[in-house]
């Protein structure tokens, strides 16, 4: 009985598993032809799971009734609200991709199910309540991620890439895992609630050790300084409709992920890590922005871009509250769409021959021959940026606010005003745009799904989205309400 | 509707319409409708002044708009009439109407004239704002809109640099004088609880020997306040000290000289003693102050008017010491005394500005008098234009029988000094004395050098241009030299031509109220308390005293005035070797004479020079030097380090990546355990 309930609350997962076991054999059988017709059945897999998913977030669901498997799985409003995001980003993810890995010939019935397995993944590290299922969904996801990384196998910057990530991934597994034991001996537990219960009192050496490697191996997935190294290089080298995938999907995941272990196994000793989160943003938004600033490659400045934007992020997570935790969901919600709206609109950047364009000095005066694709790259920008009325402002506005509430008005101030050296090539990108002598470089046509996504992110990030204010806190309030519920 | 809202706003409307409308309307009918409105004005003051000689109007307030009511500060746009406002409304309303006719023929030739009649139909607008208030705070808004039109006026011609500078340099003193103005107001709001004028007046007598401390210092409340007050008019009427800037003001139109800079905006400063007259009783030190400056001013304007050769700037510096006079008057309180001296001077004075811009006019733009001479013959309405000025500022006349307009009040200022009998007073009436002696001096000079003697154009650049010009149309041929030769007469070929009717009749005008002003209204503005009615305070004892001062004092101006006269009469008509001769005899008095006894060296050197160098360092060392390095660049300059640091830890090699994490980790772990 217990069993079924616990496979019930598991369902979105065991949708997606066996989905994307059974379109691998379809893979195997229909070849490469197949693949567009995989990739088709893939988002419907996805759009199951999102269904499945959903009633979790709508009820609010907390407490006892989520935990699965014996406490291994916590199926609650928050991992639902996470859930839902990833979903979504994998589903756009295998949407931009045809496009860009037909005109090379590279479309591989395998990336539709290799995307489902890391969206599996990423599925059971939001929901995870322990230890072990935390490195599991992680590993499942990651696996899947180091291939998807060096998916143009012939190309070397894809390969690159791939190992670059795999190896870095690999020592911050190491991190992580170190971390995890040194927790499991002074807790005697791998239950983030019995973490929790052993760590009320004094806090020991050895436990806050554990607890500093912990924090580093999932800074590393979120790219959070200094474990973002990785990251410019891999969303250069990684194809375009990967890296829509990385920005997005696994961000969320990850800091989804470190918000659990923080607040469910760590929640007893916030003053142990408020420090370092808090540092961790600083130093991400500063390099963030100072990174941004030198570079001359759109994907590159999109990767600083989002090292950045996890900077203000976890300031929502160092204000340690709901309230904090609650914007920092909101944050996500509209960081996704800026960030698959920016990737979509790089993926629509073609020179004459239909060669992906990703120098900035290509895109001088795009403003005259492509207006659409201008106007829609400068308000992601000035979304970016958090200039008003745009909706990045509202994500901004609400990480701050939770952060002075918190009492942290310094944090905040500085946080500002880092956000305004950020202005600076984010504006950039509009000035080359609108005010450069015309380079002519990015001429090529559009595939009607790119321009598809871009017009919806386009429209949500633009002022109409504060209509959706009330809708997205709502649900954020729920899933928030629902990491600290305390039963 | 009550009159004096049209005599007020008709202006302004003027100017809103003509300065909005500008070529839009056209020339003919932005002067039309301004000229059209400054005479309806006029022609409204007038009916307004005249009951009030007659003896039959009531002061009375009427009310315009709420302005502020915050707490206990309550002041309303409200336009006062009384006596002491009757006579600035028809000396306004005239001089401007008389300007705005004038300036037809004068500018006729400016690109901007809608702009040009705009300017003056705003300042008179603002001018009779001034007057009419009842409150300090709508006094201070005539007071600043007057100083806006001087500035757009003095700068009117934009593209002269010149102009540009003494429209600045008028706008900067006045704000000195405009602050002690403002602290006037300030203080007496907090002393009085008010700003409206004839609540003022009634408290002020009590007010007297009240004390007050600022600044741990125990002062006269009264005096602190009147002082205060009377260095903002010290800067409007261009006393010693704040003098500077109207000399220079001349490098506006002529017309505007003789509207702002002689018969109006600088009188503002007297109108407002005057009508503060009550508080000023209360203030025996700065009534002292006000003797003192005013008499020094007399003085020392007189002896600069002496040695200068532009024909306008000598009479700015006679504007300048007749102004002391009225001061000195207002100072030892004849006030009457001094409104009269402002209202004839208003007309002689607004008449001599407009004959000398007549005689420019006619010697195309020269302004220096070595280079006129001989005009009598040429411009002979203008020369008697100008004669009648000079009758009525030198003071010529006869008790009893007849004199001109600055006799009757430039006899009652000096006699009212002496009657006052203080030490200061005797003071006022020596300095008085001898302006009055300069005055005839320096007046006499300019119409000697100017209509008598033989022809001295040939020198004059102005003058050879026009000839040149002239002679190029005609496609003479032959050069300026031959051309100076051919006639030898001094007047270069040149023929001078007498002004249009339209300045001509604004001359006869004045020349009418130069003549006549002073015997028809020296009996109500001198001797008769129920003229003013309270409006300004009357001292009965004193004007009592004026007719029992010894005859010799009687007769001190008319001397001195006949000593000056023919001063100049040896100078410059019977032996012009003269000035020569004195002015190499005495050099250095000389030289500090013709230098406006060095003012605007010491000014240069006191507070121009060193504002200069506290604005440049401020500049330099403050803006560039400090906030702009260490705040937009050099925030600037760390992002720019920053991004070339992060450029180069991004090197692309795995193991420096891989290091990077690890000092992460260790640094966090160090953290922690610290």
């Amino acid at each position: 009985m217990e069993f079924q309930a616990s496979l019930a609350l598991v369902a979105p997962e065991l949708v997606l598993s066996l989905s994307g076991l059974a379109l691998l054999l379809a893979a195997a059988w229909g070849g490469d032809k197949a693949s567009r017709l995989i990739s088709i059945l893939a988002v419907a897999a996805l759009v199951g799971a999102g269904f499945l998913a959903a009633p979790a977030l709508c009820n609010g669901a907390s407490g006892p009734d989520t935990l699965a498997f014996g406490g291994q799985v916590k199926v609650d409003a928050f991992a639902a609200f996470a859930k839902l995001l990833i979903y979504l980003a994998a589903a756009a993810s295998l949407i931009v991709a045809p496009a860009f890995f037909e005109r090379v010939k590279a479309m591989r019935a395998e990336y539709p199910v290799l995307v489902l397995f890391a969206a599996m993944g990423m599925g059971i590290m939001v929901s995870a309540a322990d230890l072990v299922t935390l490195y599991i969904g992680l590993e499942l996801n990651s696996l899947a991620a180091y291939v998807l990384a060096a998916f143009l196998r012939t190309d070397e910057r894809s390969a690159e890439a791939g190992l670059k990530y795999f190896v870095l991934g690999a020592l911050a597994s190491g991190f992580l895992l170190y971390g995890m034991s040194l927790t499991y001996g002074f807790a005697g537990t791998t239950s983030f609630a019995g973490i929790h219960a052993a760590l009320a009192g004094d806090m020991s050496k050895g436990a806050l050790f554990g607890l500093v490697f912990v924090l580093s191996g999932l800074a590393f997935k979120i790219s959070a300084a200094p474990f973002h190294m990785w990251t410019p290089d891999v969303y250069e080298g990684a194809p375009t409709p990967v890296t829509t995938f990385f920005a997005s999907a696994p961000k969320v995941a990850a800091m989804a992920l470190t918000m659990r272990v923080v607040v469910d196994a760590f929640g007893a000793q916030v003053q142990a890590w408020q420090q370092i989160v808090m540092i961790v943003a600083l130093v991400s938004i500063v390099v963030g922005a100072l990174g941004a600033i030198g570079q001359d490659n759109i994907k590159r400045l999109m990767a600083y871009s989002s090292i950045n934007n996890v900077g203000f992020i976890l300031i929502g997570l160092a204000a340690a509250t709901q309230q904090g935790a609650s914007a920092m969901l909101v944050y996500l919600a509209i960081y996704v769409a800026m960030t698959i709206g920016g990737f979509v609109a790089i993926l629509m950047l073609k020179d004459a021959n239909g060669e992906p364009v990703e120098q900035i000095a290509q895109i001088a005066g795009l403003s005259s021959h492509r207006k659409v694709l201008a106007v829609c790259l400068a308000m992601i920008m000035f979304s970016l940026a958090g200039i008003p009325p745009l909706f990045g402002f509202w994500g901004k506005f609400l990480v701050f606010q939770a952060a002075v509430q918190a009492g942290m008005v310094p944090l905040a101030a500085i946080g500002i005003a880092a956000s305004v050296i950020g202005a600076f090539y984010y504006l950039k990108v509009v000035k080359v745009m609108y005010f450069d002598e015309p380079a002519n470089v990015a001429v090529g046509k559009s595939d009607w799904a790119h321009q598809a996504l871009l017009a919806i992110c386009a429209i949500f990030i633009s002022p109409l989205g504060y209509l959706l204010t009330g809708w997205l806190g709502g649900m954020a309030d729920k899933a928030a309400a629902a990491l600290y519920f305390v039963g | 509707m009550h009159p004096i809202l049209l005599i007020v706003f008709l202006p302004l409307l003027a100017a809103i319409i003509g300065g909005l409308g500008n070529r839009g309307l056209g020339n003919t009918v932005v002067k039309s409708l301004t000229t059209g409105a400054l005479f309806a004005s006029c022609g409204l003051s007038w009916m307004t002044f005249i009951p009030f000689l007659a003896g039959t109007a009531e002061a009375s307030v009427v009310p315009v708009l709420t302005w502020v009511h915050s707490g206990t500060l309550t002041f309303d746009w409200a336009l006062r009439v009384d006596a002491l406002t009757a006579i600035m409304l028809v000396v306004i309303t005239t001089v401007s109407a008389l300007v705005h006719l004038y300036s037809w023929g004068y500018m006729a030739e400016d690109p901007d004239q809608p702009r040009f009649f705009a300017y003056l139909s705003l300042f008179t607008f603002a001018m009779l704002m001034l007057v009419t208030a009842n409150n300090l705070v709508q006094m201070f808004f005539g007071w600043e809109g007057v100083g806006l039109a001087s500035y757009l006026l003095i700068g009117f011609w934009f593209k002269k640099p010149s102009a540009n500078a003494a429209a600045i340099k008028a706008f900067v003193v006045n704000r000195v004088g405009d602050l002690g103005f403002m602290l006037g107001i300030f203080g007496t709001y907090l002393v009085f609880q008010t700003t409206s004028i004839p609540e003022i007046l009634a408290a002020a007598p009590g007010m007297s020997g009240a004390s007050m401390t600022f600044l741990g210092m125990h002062l006269q409340t009264m005096d602190v306040l009147c002082i205060l007050l009377f260095i903002g008019a010290m800067g409007k009427s261009a006393q010693l000290g704040l003098h500077t800037w109207l000399p220079d003001a001349m490098e506006g139109p002529t017309p505007v000289s003789a509207l702002i800079h002689a018969a109006t905006m600088v009188t503002a400063g007297v109108f407002m003693v005057c009508r503060l007259s009550p508080m000023f009783e209360a203030a025996p030190v700065a009534l002292a102050m006000v003797t003192f400056v005013g008499a020094a001013t007399c003085f020392f304007a007189a002896t600069i008017g002496t040695t200068q050769w532009d024909i306008k700037r000598v009479i700015a510096y006679s504007t300048c010491s007749q102004l002391g006079y009225m001061f000195f008057a207002a100072g030892v309180g004849a006030y009457g005394a001094a409104m009269f001296h402002l209202f004839t001077h208003a007309f002689f004075k607004a008449l001599l500005f407009l004959g000398a811009g007549s005689v420019i006019h006619a010697m195309h733009h020269e302004q220096d008098m070595r280079y006129y001479g001989g005009l009598r013959k040429h411009i002979p309405l203008t020369f008697w234009a100008m004669m009648a000025g000079t009758l009525a500022i030198t003071g010529v006349g006869i008790a009893d029988v007849f004199g001109f307009a600055g006799f009757y009040s430039k006899d009652a200022i000096l006699e009212v000094a002496w009657a006052r009998g203080t030490e200061l007073s005797h003071f006022a009436f020596w300095m008085g004395t001898i302006a009055a002696l300069l005055t005839s001096f320096y007046s006499w000079r300019l119409v000697f050098l100017t209509f008598f003697g033989k022809p001295r154009w040939d020198q004059s650049e102005h003058i050879q241009h026009a000839v040149h010009d002239d002679h190029g149309h005609a496609a003479h041929g032959h050069d300026d030299h031959a051309h100076h030769d051919a006639h030898g007469d001094g007047t270069a070929g040149y023929h001078p031509h007498e002004s249009p009717v339209s300045m001509l009749i604004p001359l006869g005008v004045l020349s009418i109220g130069a003549i006549f002003a002073g015997l028809v209204f020296a009996p109500p503005f001198l001797q008769s308390e129920e003229f003013w009615g309270g409006a300004i305070y009357y001292n009965e004892a004193l004007l009592h005293a004026m007719h029992g001062v010894p005859v010799w004092v009687k007769l001190a101006a008319t001397v001195v005035m006949l000593i000056g006269v023919t001063t100049a009469w040896f100078a410059y008509i019977k032996d012009t070797s003269i000035p020569g001769k004195f002015v190499a005899q005495f050099r250095m008095l000389h030289a500090f004479l013709y230098n406006k006894w060095y003012f605007d060296e010491l000014y240069n050197f006191l507070f121009v020079k060193p504002a200069f160098w506290l604005g440049r360092q401020l500049w330099m060392r403050g803006d560039v030097g400090l906030i702009d390095r260490f705040g937009p660049n050099g925030a600037a300059w760390v992002v720019a380090r920053g991004t070339l640091a992060a450029k180069r830890v991004q090197s692309g090699y795995l193991y420096s990546y891989a290091l990077v994490m690890l000092v992460g980790l260790v640094a966090a772990i160090t953290w922690v355990m610290l």
